[in-house]
């Protein structure tokens, strides 16, 4: 058995991370539900993990595949950014809101991209990890995103 | 270069998710600290029961990667969890209480150094037993030496009163929490 350290730990160091990836991924609102869901997914299969070297990647894993059924359950197509724009924006924050508003309307594969690559600071294999894709694949994805975004932004 | 998004987690968030993995029973060791007149204390449980207490020289990070892989890696804060421990101690730290009522989960000790931290458990508040005494009880009057390990690896120190134990010559022989400590604590129970 791979040497688990106390789950308190996960929490304690990547919490944050977690919550501001699904901040971007699933709106405010949401974030609160697909966190908790996240952490019980996690804990749930905790005790079985094979391997500890990447608990990070792991967590960014989980939180995806709950971002994906959050918007499963809203019945939630994957829409352009044209459609997202005519959707009521989220409560207005202060700090970063307009960019991460921004990030929440990006197509679905280039929003998960952006919000790994710079909420959670992953590189690239693990977001290719995390979306299951090619590393190149993955850096197209950021790329297109990060394209769009600043033109929205500009 | 990377946004500074990491705010701290909402209250009501973690307080979600504590409430959430107790209602699924996945909370296998729940852990706080507690104050103490000699320093901060760390308690842990299971379902069953205390498990685990650290003393204030214990190393309290060592202590919880150690239950991660004796007991089991769902290792929690959880401080709600932990009142009835925290409000018993309180009282015996303030003179109040002679004998814990708390439930002990006795997983961590086996065969002889179960019976033999059992013998301790019954040690009467005020009251202190030697060694010998204690490999008697435990079932065999040689294992003088076990007895002393039952002690000073002892998994539940105060609540299981290892400090109760001493040398056959009277001397105070020794205390995972220091010599200081175990004076002390000998000394509130005597003079209540």
């Amino acid at each position: 058995m791979a040497e688990l350290p106390p789950f308190q730990t996960l929490i304690d160091e990547h919490a944050a991370a977690v919550l501001a990836i699904l901040g971007a991924a699933v709106g405010r609102e949401g974030a609160e539900d697909a966190f908790q869901e996240t952490f019980l997914a996690a804990l749930r299969a905790y005790p079985e993990l094979r391997d500890a070297r990447n608990l990070r990647g792991w967590l960014v894993t989980i939180a995806h595949r709950k971002a994906i059924d959050h918007h499963r359950a809203k019945g939630r197509a994957p829409v352009p950014v044209a459609a997202v724009r005519e959707e009521p924006v989220f409560d207005p924050d202060p700090a970063d809101g307009e960019v991460w508003d921004a990030v929440a309307a990006l197509p679905p594969k280039q929003r998960a991209a952006v919000t790994l690559r710079f909420a959670s600071d992953l590189p690239h294999e693990e977001i290719a990890a995390a979306l299951g894709c090619s590393p190149e694949a993955a850096r197209r994805s950021l790329h297109e995103g990060l394209k769009r975004l600043r033109k929205e932004l500009a | 270069m990377t946004p500074t998004l990491d705010k701290p987690i909402p209250k009501k968030t973690l307080e979600g998710l504590r409430e959430r993995v107790a209602a699924e029973g996945l909370l296998d060791v729940a852990y706080t600290s507690v104050d103490s007149p000699f320093g901060t204390l760390l308690l842990a449980k299971t379902p069953r029961g205390l498990v685990r207490l650290g003393l204030p020289e214990e190393d309290a990070d060592a202590l919880l990667a150690d239950l991660a892989g004796r007991i089991s890696p769902r290792v929690l804060e959880a401080p709600a969890g932990l009142d009835e421990e925290r409000r018993e101690l309180d009282d015996y730290f303030a003179g109040r209480r002679r004998d814990f009522e708390l439930p002990i989960d006795w997983q961590l000790s086996h065969g002889f150094l179960l019976r033999a931290r059992q013998e301790i458990a019954a040690i009467p508040y005020g009251e202190t037993r030697t060694y010998t005494d204690l490999a008697r009880g435990a079932g065999n009057e040689r294992a003088v030496r076990a007895a002393g390990s039952a002690c000073s690896r002892n998994p539940i120190p105060l609540v299981v009163p290892c400090h109760r134990v001493l040398r056959s010559d009277g001397s105070l022989g020794g205390y995972a929490g220091g010599l200081e400590m175990k004076e002390k604590l000998l000394d509130m129970e005597r003079n209540p």
